[in-house]
């Protein structure tokens, strides 16, 4: 099992109407790695994740998760399979009339497995695990900052103890500060937890801190898919612009202690 | 993945008690599957007993959680456990120290407060929608002094959606009533042999009452809901205070057009629905008591005087009035969450059928003495 990609994604074609986002990409993710999709605006890296969670359907090509077929199985193998993996999306999408507390516990109140203690305590944890005080249980998501935004948020989508996190624009509308420190948070989450994340960001601070291998979208396929190191080498108009341009040296410096 | 199992070793020397040897993954995906039977083997296990967990492959805080809970919240006198999993578990036992903070309950000084806040926020409705006539009044004065800003594409659009787009099923139901009534009615009159007295009550009784209340009802559904969510999705969209910082007044761009439109176009409603509704009348009494369609027309100005078609325009435009104004005051209240939203849709819809019914029987005693033949 461990040999198997937890992602694989085979001649993925997207097409708008006439405009066609993506032709023909490739994509494996295995275990335990986090990989970064990086592009332009306008190149489909949030339509390429919304494929992976089966929000969108490609055109053509195919998305397996976990070994399968995205959508193949009966109703309860492809809730299973959903149920495997995180989402934190890029405005949070915490469910407004619902506290924190409710908003990180809703998913397993929804499995109806634990008892109410159990989910208390979890939920406990999960806060815990974000660095957020018990206090904020009873905010409502009105009431948080962005940066708290993303925090409940990504503890609701470890509710499930998922074994792939997927993340859209995890950094995105974050100061600095506060996102240097969500990174942080992700990778020692990842390191304790032994997660598989991908995400989609153009924050190269991001995906200098965080990603072990990334996958560069740009003319409709991906370009390049390698580790920084490696990705730094290759010649496209992109990338230089990305990572050569003045904020991306700034960046890569400042991280430059990490690798 | 391996199941998760429990083994069970039943102690031979005396003095040793059972000793619980844990399998497989404890993992919230391996676990759930067989969670009532493990579930009902941890509860089983007496408080003495050795636990061995040095089998367990993986464990999550689910599994953890599961554990500590089946401990009673402490660790067992006799544990073998490795490190890393001794980790999780600690995780898990530091977080229930520390309880959530719960909502404190409801008692009787709540209840007062309840009571007291519905009453504040009926004082905050009052005066927040008497300053929105205000503002919209400032707003009318502004615009007759600089013609050039009134919003008239606003007010044309906002025409077709509340008035043209509304025919069809202002048309549908008003027929439908028509007949109704007509059927209901013919039935009686029949009975005392007043057949013509048809053209009375259904001139009288569309015309001046029931073709407007009908279209106020049908318009405070349709598009009194409408303009309350859109106004409150821009609120949530942050649109409305983009509007307020490019210095564009929401009430002159956004309430304005729809209170002035649905006024105007509420009249023209009524004048449609109203006659739909007789000719749904004119083929029943026709089918009914065999009334000639040409004879009911000709009966029709003569019974019914012509003032009582000009108290359905005038109720019309007053209804329409309020309900554009009903749903923007509530459209401007939604705070951004979707409980808010849901709110104060209902309760726009809600207040301006009842406002209408009410200002109705205001008209019905007021023109008490005009229009109806003695």
């Amino acid at each position: 099992m461990n040999g198997r990609p937890v992602i694989d994604m085979r001649g993925i074609v997207t097409r708008f109407g006439a405009n066609v986002v993506h032709d023909g990409i490739d994509l494996s993710v295995t275990r335990g790695e986090v990989v970064a999709l990086v592009g332009g605006s306008g190149t489909g890296k949030t339509t390429l994740l919304r494929h992976i969670i089966g929000l969108t359907r490609p055109a053509a090509g195919d998305v397996s998760i976990f070994g399968a077929p995205l959508f193949s199985g009966s109703i309860n193998e492809q809730r299973t399979r959903r149920r495997r993996f995180g989402v934190l999306f890029q405005h949070g999408a915490l469910f407004s009339a619902l506290n924190v507390a409710e908003n990180i516990g809703f998913p397993l109140r929804e499995l109806r497995i634990a008892s109410k203690d159990e989910i208390h305590n979890l939920v406990a944890l999960k806060l815990a695990m974000v660095e957020l005080e018990p206090a904020t249980a009873l905010l409502m998501p009105a009431e948080l900052s962005g940066g708290m935004i993303k925090r409940v948020a990504l503890a609701r989508a470890l509710a499930l103890e998922p074994e792939l996190l997927l993340l859209d624009e995890p950094t995105a509308g974050l100061d600095p500060d506060r996102s240097a420190a969500f990174v942080e948070l992700v990778r020692s989450l990842q390191n304790q937890l032994g997660l598989t994340v991908v995400l989609v960001t153009h924050d190269v601070d991001t995906l200098a801190a965080l990603a072990t291998k990334i996958a560069v979208l740009a003319d409709r396929r991906i370009v390049s898919y390698a580790s920084l190191e490696e990705t730094m080498e290759v010649d496209h108009p992109f990338i230089d612009r990305f990572f050569r341009g003045p904020h991306g040296r700034r960046a890569l410096a400042r991280s430059g202690g990490d690798h | 993945m391996r199941s998760p199992a429990i083994k069970t070793e039943i102690a031979t020397e005396p003095g040793a008690s059972h000793s619980f040897r844990l399998q497989g993954d404890w993992t919230l995906r391996a676990l759930a599957p067989r969670l009532a039977t493990l579930r009902a083997e941890l509860g089983g296990a007496p408080t003495d007993a050795r636990w061995l967990l040095d089998d367990v492959a993986r464990l999550d805080s689910f599994g953890a959680t599961l554990l500590w809970h089946a401990w009673g919240q402490r660790w067992p006198a006799a544990i073998s456990v490795a490190d890393e999993l001794r980790q999780i578990i600690a995780r898990v036992a530091d977080s229930a120290v520390e309880p959530l903070p719960a909502a404190p309950p409801f008692t009787a000084v709540d209840a007062i407060i309840v009571l007291g806040r519905a009453m504040l926020s009926f004082r905050d409705h009052a005066l927040d929608f008497i300053r929105l006539m205000g503002q919209l009044c400032l707003d009318v004065a502004y615009l007759l002094q600089h013609p050039r800003d009134w919003p008239l594409k606003e007010i044309s659009a906002n025409v077709y959606k509340v008035g043209l787009k509304a025919t069809p099923v202002a048309a549908l139901v008003g027929f439908l009533i028509g007949i109704v009534l007509s059927y209901l009615s013919a039935l009686q009159l029949r009975a005392f042999g007043a057949d013509i007295y048809i053209v009375n009550i259904l001139g009288l009784g569309i015309v001046r009452e029931l073709g407007p209340v009908l279209v106020s009802v049908l318009v405070a559904g349709r598009s009194g809901s409408a303009m309350t969510a859109q106004l409150g999705v821009m609120r949530v969209t942050e649109e409305l205070d983009a509007l307020s910082a490019m210095g564009i007044s929401r009430t002159l761009r956004l309430v304005l057009p729809k209170v002035i439109a649905l006024t105007l176009a509420m009249p023209l409603l009524v004048l449609w629905t109203s006659g739909v509704a007789l000719l749904g009348g004119m083929v029943s009494a026709w089918m009914q008591l065999d009334l000639g369609m040409a004879f009911f027309i000709d009966r029709l100005p003569q019974v019914v005087p012509v003032s009582n078609l000009y108290i359905g325009f005038a109720k019309g435009a007053v209804f329409g009035l309020l309900i554009a104004l009903v749903a923007s005051h509530f459209g401007l209240r939604v705070r951004p969450n979707t409980e808010s939203l849901s709110a104060n849709t209902t309760a726009s819809v809600v207040s301006s059928i009842t406002i209408v019914i009410l200002v109705d029987a205001v008209f019905a005693i007021a023109t008490r003495s005009i229009g109806v033949p003695r």
